[in-house]
Order: C-alpha cells, then structure tokens, then sequence
C-alpha cells in the first residue's frame, strides 16, 4: 500500500488529507448533519414553517395513528415483495437463456436493458396510457374479440399499487439480467465440465453449482433492488399519482406530499426518519462486511 | 439432435418474446405519438398509424400547457441540460480526485471517511429534502438551475467517489511507488499516471450521472419551480395536466423527448452504461 511516509516531506504527507477534505465537509454537513437536522424536525411541532421547539414523539405517535401512513407502508410491502421477487425471477431466467451461447445476443441485451436508461417518468407517463382503462389495453382486448376484459387497475383502489409494480417490473427486470449474465460469466467453466461428465442435467447444474456461486451477487442485487423499491417515488407519482384518493401511496410519496404540498413538516420529518432507519437496517450490515472484506481481501 | 433442435427453437422463441415484451411500450409510445387525435381513438394501442404526422412533436415541444403556462417542454429541457452538464462535470471530477486518495494515499481514518461517503450512496433522500430546501433558500439557491447543481453534487459525489475508488484500486501500487522512487509528487502522479489509465472509468462515471441527473424528478419537483424545473418535472405537469379532451399523443412525444437524450447516450455507449450498472454491484 502506498502509504506516506514521513520523508516524503509535509506536503505529501497533507495533501492526500487537503485534497480530501471538501468532499468529506460536504458530506459531513450536507448528508450527516442533514440527517440530524431532519431528525430534530422530527420532534418538533413543525406544521407549514419549522418550529425548533422540542415536542417529544408527537409525530411519530401522529404518524403511527395516520390510516394514510399504514396504506404506504402496506404498499412498499406488496411492492417490494412482487417487485424484487418478479425481477429476480424475470431476470435470472433471462440471464440463464442468455448465457446458451445465443447468437445476436447483443442485440439482444441491448433491447432487455434500454429501459434502465429512461427516466421512472417517462416509464410511468407510457404505462399510464398503456393501461388506462379507456383507449388502452382494454380496447386492445376488445378489438381481439374478448369484450368482456376489462382493466381498470389504475382507477381502482384495490388494484393501483400492482400497476406500479407492472410497470416497475418492465424497467428493472433487465437490469437484473445484466447483474447475473455478468456474474455467469465468472463461473468457472471446468466446474461445470466436470458436472456435465458426471452426468448432472443442465437445469441441475444451474440449480446446484452456478446460482450457488453467485451467491454475492444475488446478495448485491437484492440489495440494490431493494433499494430502488423504498426509495420509488417518480414512478408512482407519474403513474398513478398516489391515487386513487391515497391508494397507492409509498413511503416516498407520503414525505413528499406530507412535507411539501400539505404544509406537515413536521409529519414528513418523521416519515423520512423511518425511511432512513428501514435502509439502515439493511444497508449498514452489508456495508460493514464489504469493507471488512476489502480490508482482508 | 431433434431433441437439442426443439430445445434450441423454444429458447430462441422465449428470447424473442421477452424481446417483445421490452420493445412494446417503446413501439406503442412511438406509434401513438405521431397518431392523430381521432386516430387513436378510432384504433387501438397497436394499431398502425394510417398517416404519421408529427404535430404531437411540435405541440409537445412548444405549445402544450404544462400547468398554467404553455410553452411547450422547450424551456425545461435547456434546464435540463444547463443544469445537467456542471453537475456532471463536478461530480466527476471530485469523484476522481477522492478516488485516487481513497485508493492510491490511504491515511490513518481515510477508510472511515470512504464508509462515510459511501453511506451516501444508499440513503434515502427524502432525509435531505427538508433540510436542504430550507438551506437553498438561506442562501438564494431555491428554485435555480445552481441550486439544483448543487443537490445533485452533493448527492452524486458518493457514486462517483465509489466508482473511481473501486477502478484505482485496481491499478497496481508498484507503479505508484516507482514513479515517486523518480521524485514525482501527488499532483504529477495523477495527472501522468493515473489520469491516462482512467478513460474507461471515466466515461462510465460520465455516462451514469448523465442518466441518473437527467432523469432525477424528486429534487426537481422539491427543489426547482417554473424557470428552473428540469424536464421530467415538466413532461409530469404536462401529462397531469387536465385538458378537456386527454392528448396521449402529445403525451408520449413529450414522453420520447424527455427520454431522448439518455437513449441515445445508451445506444452510442451502451457498453458503458452496463458497466456502470454493474460496476457496485458486481466486483471485480
């Protein structure tokens, strides 16, 4: 490791540190000192302006007795359960019938993960129109002859957060083809050689050797997936717009319009607190053992 | 054989069909958006247009009402790329420079300072949000285009840091230690040495804050109103804007120009933008 040493002269010894330092005074005031300010809005009265007056566990007692806070809540759960589950299951399968040595695989790959490039609004505006009740897939069906499907997920209460995960499905998938197809072709060839010439069966092998030793990156992209899942706001808010009524609100949607379109500072202060606990409940461990590893490895 | 031959057929068949399946919505958008308004009533999503016309395009771009005002999603796409372009230029560059240190300089505490940073990578925003609009209106920065700069150099310096760090430690230290046997300092190192090694991180630094700026809608919403909101604040208002009779024309070529930009990054440099995705993800 090349660490400095002392003869290297004052310089080389601060600069690395100087260099350093605006980066670490932005992240230590603007993320770290940010978390605290946002934390003690929390616990304060804080309505339209904020109040720095110290209220104790007002809002989260509020927020925990707010029926809208519990729909979002619901909501993440189902779409985060369907939405990573869905990707996982989309993209691995695609991954494995890639990985058969497919020829125009590139083209291929290239149309599976172009919606990752696009922007969770212009995904939402599409699948808006795409599933509206009216001129959409509705009237797809009826000019196939089945007159009597109907769709009406978007304007129903009970069914608008599994159109969120249709279309989230639609963006994400791909980009969970592109982790694992990266990670198959890490495998090692002559252990699946060796499975084949002891007579183990394709899908066995997939099964019992391959998905096994990928097993960090199922880990990462659960990780990532979920991430992606708590933090979903711009989809929902093009899509459906948190409606109908609340009905499909997340946690993100909930801050936002807490926060800035209810004059509920003090509400969103708290909501955003949960959220930053559920990431850090499963962010922090899996950071600590990367870094561990690193420090090993 | 014939067994191999019809596994072969159902495997080319169930690639296509997810091919479809991605492809549907892009092919939907486009047909619709060059669609009269009668036309797409009269026909279905995946009909084809009997005569394309692109005055959906040129409303999109310059008469749709986006809200109160209607101009068109002309004026938020230069905000876009006003804002874009230095905060993808700064964060890159301070996501080089922090790398090289964090990889090539370590110090005692420099690993608590990459966790540190690295946090930032995953946090929610929302805990931001409150705070930080609070602080750009101390300082004058509401609702501007350098506002909006900032944000998104603050909050991209950590995926940046993580990429750079992450391709640096990669570079073998013994080339490092031969140039400083030869007298050359921190600053010669990286611009000699390191810099030249680092065109593919580079781009692949580039090319995914490009898409994940160019696409961010929650600090637009929050932190950006009329002259400075970016163009997916825009393409939202004008797709929720209620008009008496509902122009999905209008509202996907409103929906293809927002997408625009980042498609065809992806098509020029689409190897990059996967090693982007996959470069925390997966290492090595």
């Amino acid at each position: 490791m090349a660490t400095p040493n002392a003869h290297y002269g004052f310089a080389e010894r601060w600069l690395p540190r100087l260099v350093l330092a605006p980066s670490f005074f932005l992240t230590l005031v603007f993320l770290y000192g940010f978390i605290a300010w946002n934390g003690y809005l929390s616990f304060t009265e804080s309505r339209l302006l904020p109040n720095y007056e110290w209220a104790g566990l007002v809002q989260y007692q509020a927020l925990f007795e707010n029926e809208r806070w519990w729909v979002a809540v619901r909501n993440l759960g189902i779409f985060a359960v369907l939405f990573i589950g869905g990707a996982m299951a989309i993209g691995i399968t695609l991954a494995i019938l890639l990985d058969q040595k497919v020829r125009g695989e590139g083209a291929i790959r290239t149309i599976y993960l172009y919606p990752m490039a696009l922007s969770f609004v212009v995904t939402g505006t599409a699948w808006k129109w795409m599933l509206n009740p009216g001129l959409g897939l509705e009237k797809l069906m009826h000019d196939w002859g089945f007159t009597s499907f109907t769709f009406d997920w978007l304007v129903n209460s009970d069914m608008s957060i599994y159109t969120v995960v249709i279309a989230g499905l639609w963006q994400s998938s791909g980009f969970v083809m592109a982790l694992f197809l990266a990670g198959l072709r890490g495998v090692d060839d002559s252990i699946i050689k060796a499975a084949q010439i002891d007579g183990a069966s394709l899908p066995r092998i997939y099964w019992k050797i391959i998905l096994p030793a990928l097993r960090p990156v199922v880990f990462s992209t659960l990780m990532i997936l979920s991430h992606i899942a708590i933090k979903s706001f711009d989809l929902v808010m093009a899509l459906t717009g948190g409606g109908p009524g609340f009905s499909s609100d997340l946690p993100a949607t909930f801050m936002y319009s807490m926060a800035f379109t209810r004059g509920q500072t003090g509400l969103g202060a708290a909501s955003a607190m949960m959220m930053l606990a559920t990431v850090a409940a499963i962010v922090v461990p899996y950071l600590y053992s990367e870094l561990r590893k690193d420090q090993h490895g | 054989m014939a067994e191999t031959r019809f596994w072969r057929a159902a495997l080319y068949a169930a690639l296509v069909f997810a091919a479809l399946y991605y492809l549907l919505p892009l092919y939907v958008m486009l047909t619709t958006s060059v669609k009269s308004i009668e036309e797409i009533r009269a026909g279905n999503l995946l009909s084809l247009p009997a005569g394309i016309t692109f005055d959906a395009w040129s409303k999109a771009w310059s008469t749709a009402c986006t809200g109160v005002s209607c101009n068109g999603l002309s004026g938020y796409f230069w905000n876009s790329v006003q804002m874009v372009i230095p905060a993808v230029a700064i964060s890159t560059m301070l996501g080089a420079i922090n790398g090289y240190v964090l990889s090539k300089w370590r110090f005692r505490g420099s690993e608590v300072v990459f966790a540190l940073i690295l946090f930032g990578v995953f946090m929610p925003f929302q805990v931001l949000l409150l705070p930080m609009a609070q602080t750009l209106g101390l300082f004058g920065l509401a609702n501007t285009t350098a506002g909006l700069v900032f944000v998104h150099v603050v909050c991209g310096t950590a995926s940046t840091t993580l990429f750079f760090r992450n391709y640096y430690v990669g570079i073998p230290d013994e080339l490092i230690k031969a140039a400083r046997l030869d007298g050359a300092g921190f600053w010669r190192i990286f611009w000699r040495i390191i810099l030249p090694m680092s065109t593919p991180i580079i781009m692949v630094t580039l090319i995914w804050q490009f898409t994940q700026i160019w696409n961010d809608f929650l600090f637009g919403v929050v932190f950006a109103s009329g002259d400075a909101q970016p163009i997916t604040v825009g393409l939202n208002n004008l797709a929720n804007t209620s008009t008496s009779v509902k122009e999905y024309n209008v509202d996907m070529a409103a929906a293809l120009i927002a997408a625009l930009p980042t498609i065809v990054v992806y098509v020029l440099a689409g190897k990059y933008f996967v090693r982007g995705l996959t470069a925390g993800a997966v290492k090595g």
